[in-house]
């Protein structure tokens, strides 16, 4: 893909990842009576120092994707490499000295971290869990470092989470998964339950460290502002796949799959005159349930250029040049 | 931002945890520090019960029987003319000990059982809850004479018994709160970091579990009392002479009620007392050790 040589080996390749979740029926002897696709042959590769912005509706499959690459989830198909090393099928043992290198920041600043632990403690956790600094008051002292790292005063360390706004503990979320100095760092919507005028500092403070630090992210998000700000690529998700990837200036300029141009379409222009007469491109209906994603081109029961030959062919991810992959007949 | 907001005033002091939490308890929580000290007193009176005590716990006087409270017995005498107030002395001391050690091995019990079934769930959940729903299916009276007339009565027998009964019927509470507790995100969160199991159950399961393993704990000191008192009425509890304030009430209280009604009143009241005291501090310590609850009242 893009540029793949220039940074080196690829810190992460995604190959045709499956994540299925098994739906089952019967109280006492249970069987298996369907699956929920949730991510169903997602392929990416990302190099270090790179952000790849991940988006779509809800459900389409990007946090689950997110989930998979750390291992939190079992993986049904496909192969996720970290740095050379494929982890499709390590365990919990095995996974252990990989959990170090890649760390994940959370959508919900309140829910993600014990109330009843000081933030000093909160920080120190993985220090401790991995055995990096041995003694209590260097792990102190490395999480005080943490917090000015991330904007927030060092003698905040002593208090509880209650006592913070939802920003800060943001930052502290992201201390917390800064302190085993990781190289790639999973976002999950780290900025969707923030107020918009946090989510600027956060989204800044994200892109200060990946200067300072080299550190690589997968971002994912729904808010295409957001992603537009701080990726280097990006993916849209439709349905558990990819249907179309390229880096940030070419999508939001020449996007070329109808549902990426529908949603970027949706996106307000802050002027009522302009926004009033923009073409509108409709996309009607749901989004069709993981458990039975229609045949051929997943998209077609919402395409307003759907033909025949979308219902029935999958449409492959064919490379238009310039890092810039569809998959959609029509293109 | 707002973080310049709270207590800066506090100036931090050097002490120990032990010591701050009992100036919280009197500052911020006064009614828990009443449970508090009417709780030490009994224990005062029961560890010292040898040196308050006016009279031998089975010194018996047939000449004064039945005496109603007066200057020389303060809280009467009973149908042996065993003076009350000895007795309540010396039962501070049993059944304290009997309150506090089987409520102790029930909370254990439950704490034990409820989080590992309900952070492992799956098999392990599925089969012990069931072997749980067995035992609770049993009504508690007959498990406990079945297993009293077994090992025979006795103080060690019947703390172990009521723990066990109340620690197994106990593990289900603790159970549903782990389960609500396991699928929080910071616990998804340690796990990702790597966090072993040991470590995810003692530091984010526990602490967050620990308002309902409070308030089990003191609700048991009280149940556990009165079962005993129920017991020795059986006569499958600590066996007579020894005197515990359940065998008091539920013995000679009830049988001499509306001739002596201080045989049932002293007991009762002291039960009450005991009970009630508990229950404050447990709250208070509940919210005490809750860092959100800090500095409400």
């Amino acid at each position: 893909m893009l540029d793949a040589n220039v940074a080196g080996s690829p810190l992460l390749v995604v190959e045709n990842l499956k994540v299925h979740f098994p739906v089952m029926s019967g109280t006492v002897f249970q069987k298996q009576v369907a699956s929920v696709k949730a991510v169903d042959g997602v392929s990416f590769t990302l190099n270090r120092g790179e952000t790849l912005g991940l988006v779509g509706e809800s459900g389409c499959g990007k946090s689950t994707t997110g989930l998979a690459v750390l291992r939190m989830l079992d993986i049904t198909g496909g192969r996720v490499v970290f740095d050379g090393q494929d982890i499709t099928r390590h365990d919990r043992a095995a996974m252990r000295p990989i959990r170090k290198r890649m760390q994940m920041v959370y959508q919900d600043p309140f829910g993600s971290l014990n109330p009843r632990m000081k933030v000093v403690d909160l920080i120190a956790e993985p220090m401790i869990v991995h055995d990096i600094l041995p003694n209590r008051s260097a792990r102190s002292d490395r999480a005080r470092e943490l917090l000015a790292l991330v904007g927030l005063r060092p003698d905040m360390a002593d208090r509880y989470i209650h006592e913070f706004s939802g920003g800060q503990r943001q930052r502290i979320g992201v201390a917390r998964a800064l302190a085993m100095s990781p190289e790639l760092l999973i976002c999950d919507e780290p900025v969707s339950a923030l107020d918009v005028s946090i989510q600027a500092q956060i989204v800044n403070l994200f892109q200060d460290l990946q200067q300072s630090l080299g550190l690589t992210y997968v971002f994912v998000a729904h808010d295409l502002a957001v992603v537009r700000h701080i990726s280097d690529r990006i993916a849209v998700m439709y349905l558990g796949r990819i249907v179309e990837i390229a880096d940030r200036e070419t999508l939001y300029k020449r996007p070329q799959h109808p549902y990426t141009q529908a949603l970027l379409a949706a996106v307000p222009i802050p002027d009522p005159e302009i926004e009033a007469t923009r073409p509108q491109i409709a996309v009607t209906g749901e989004v069709p349930s993981a458990l039975r994603p229609p045949p051929g081109c997943r998209f077609h029961t919402r395409c307003p250029r759907a033909t025949d030959v979308c219902k029935t062919e999958e449409p492959v991810l064919r490379d238009l040049g310039g890092g810039q992959m569809v998959s959609c007949h029509h293109v | 931002m707002s973080a310049a907001t709270d207590t800066v005033a506090l100036a931090p002091r050097q002490r120990g945890p032990v010591a701050t939490f009992f100036i919280r308890l009197i500052r911020e929580k006064p009614l828990g520090a009443i449970g508090a000290a009417i709780f030490l007193v009994f224990l005062f009176c029961g560890v010292f019960a040898d040196y308050l005590a006016p009279y031998g716990v089975n010194q018996i006087s047939p000449a004064n029987r039945l005496k109603p409270p007066s200057a020389r017995f303060w809280l009467g005498t009973d149908h042996l003319g065993r003076d009350m107030l000895s007795r309540i002395l010396y039962g501070a001391q049993l059944s304290v000990i009997i309150g506090f050690a089987a409520a102790t091995l029930a909370t254990v019990i439950s704490v034990l059982l409820g989080i590992v079934t309900g952070y492992l769930g799956g098999k392990v959940d599925l089969i012990v809850q069931r072997l749980v729903d067995a035992w609770m299916s049993f009504p508690e009276l007959i498990i406990l004479i079945v297993v009293v007339s077994v090992l025979g009565p006795g103080m060690v027998q019947v703390i172990f018994v009521l723990g066990l009964t109340f620690g197994i019927g106990g593990s289900r509470i603790i159970r549903g709160a782990v389960v609500s507790v396991r699928e929080q995100m910071y616990v998804h969160s340690a796990q990702s970091m790597g966090a072993g199991t040991p470590r995810i159950l003692l530091q984010h399961i526990l602490p967050n579990v620990l308002p309902p393993v409070i308030v089990l704990f003191t609700t048991r000191v009280g149940a556990v009392i009165l079962v005993e008192s129920g017991l020795s009425f059986l006569g499958f509890g600590v066996p007579p002479p020894a005197p515990t304030w359940g065998g008091m009430l539920s013995g000679t209280g009830r049988t001499y009620m509306y001739l002596a009604p201080w045989l049932a009143l002293a007991p009762g009241l002291c039960l009450t007392l005991v009970v009630y005291g508990i229950n404050v501090l447990g709250d208070a310590m509940r919210d005490l050790l809750d860092p959100r609850m800090r500095g409400s009242r």
